[in-house]
């Protein structure tokens, strides 16, 4: 019972620290929505914070002895394919199998 | 089921990711498998997850996992600050949208050309088959438990090449390759500088240059 009261408060602060985070910008920013600088970040951000996750995820990837080459190499060709097809499936498919085949 | 198909790399993610949750949960906790799906249902996060599970081993208090969890997920902040202008939805829809915004949903809603026809109707639906794939996953893990060994196969590379269709995509749609470049580097270098907060770290230092970067334009512009 006292393990089980712990885990509900425990969810319930974490689940209300991730709240937090997500809302907080359409709690305390909203009454500015039309400000250009938030016009600025809302257009540019998203290609900035792609890149930044590109970077995160890519790190997840096995780097050591030579499989730096592999992981780099099939995400390359999903951002060429990409690039060329528009196809997103086909692009992801493809890396993925190079790399699952190779790894 | 056009939903379906764009959601597919982040199943192909959220499924063995939401299995691993499960797993690690039921065999390091000892717990009953509900926790886990409650932590999916409820908390959302994937990275944040994987924390508590070494939080509740260690009995960490609760003000201390607010905090934890509250740093580890602030880049989320500004997820919210891109969705501001632009996020239509209304009510129970937003604030269900605003809940589920994972690093995953807001990449497809803010990173998929217009070609894909994503509505904003579409955006919240679309967080709700990604958590669905999460919680599913995490089900699965946690009552299979001890018993599995998941195979192999090499998916970790499915979200990576994700995240890399979607900065082609804004590539198309922005062509600001510069300030892609800067960002890439700014990546690196907060990678090499500070591993364990690598996003909170690079995405602040993103913005800061950014926010110089406006101003002076502005300063520029109204000089002349």
């Amino acid at each position: 019972m006292d393990q089980s009261l712990y885990l509900v408060g425990f969810i319930l602060f974490a689940a209300l620290a991730t709240v937090a985070t997500r809302a907080m910008p359409f709690l305390f920013l909203a009454k500015h929505r039309h400000h250009p600088i938030l016009d600025y970040l809302g257009r540019y951000l998203p290609p900035v914070l792609m890149m930044l996750l590109v970077v995160y995820a890519v790190s997840d990837l096995p780097m050591a002895n030579q499989q730096w080459s592999i992981s780099v190499g099939s995400l390359i060709v999903v951002a060429v394919t990409q690039w060329l097809s528009k196809n997103a499936l086909l692009s992801i498919a493809l890396g993925s199998v190079i790399y699952m085949i190779l790894i | 089921m056009h939903l379906l198909r764009l959601s597919l790399p982040v199943m192909f993610g959220y499924l063995p990711l939401g299995m691993a949750f499960g797993v690690l949960f039921v065999t390091e906790l000892g717990l009953d498998w509900y926790w886990a799906v409650a932590f999916s249902l409820i908390v959302f996060a994937g990275s944040a997850q994987f924390l508590s599970v070494g939080l509740i081993a260690n009995h960490a208090g609760l003000f201390e996992v607010f905090v934890a969890v509250f740093l580890l997920n602030s880049r989320h902040i500004f997820y919210g600050l891109t969705l501001l202008s632009s996020l239509k939805l209304k009510g129970w829809r937003k604030a269900y949208m605003v809940f589920a915004l994972t690093d995953e949903t807001f990449s497809l809603i803010t990173g998929l050309p217009k070609e894909s026809g994503l509505q904003q109707q579409d955006y919240w639906r679309l967080a709700g088959i990604n958590q669905s794939y999460w919680v599913f996953g995490t089900l699965i893990g946690a009552l299979l438990g001890a018993q599995l060994t998941l195979p192999d196969l090499g998916l970790e590379i499915v979200l990576p090449a994700l995240f890399v269709v979607l900065a082609v995509e804004q590539y198309r749609t922005h062509r600001a390759a510069g300030l892609m470049v800067i960002a890439g580097l700014i990546g690196l270098m907060a990678m090499w500088l500070w591993q364990d907060q690598m996003l909170l770290l690079s995405i602040s230092s993103a913005l800061i240059l950014m926010l110089i970067n406006y101003v002076r334009q502005r300063w520029t512009s109204h000089s002349i």
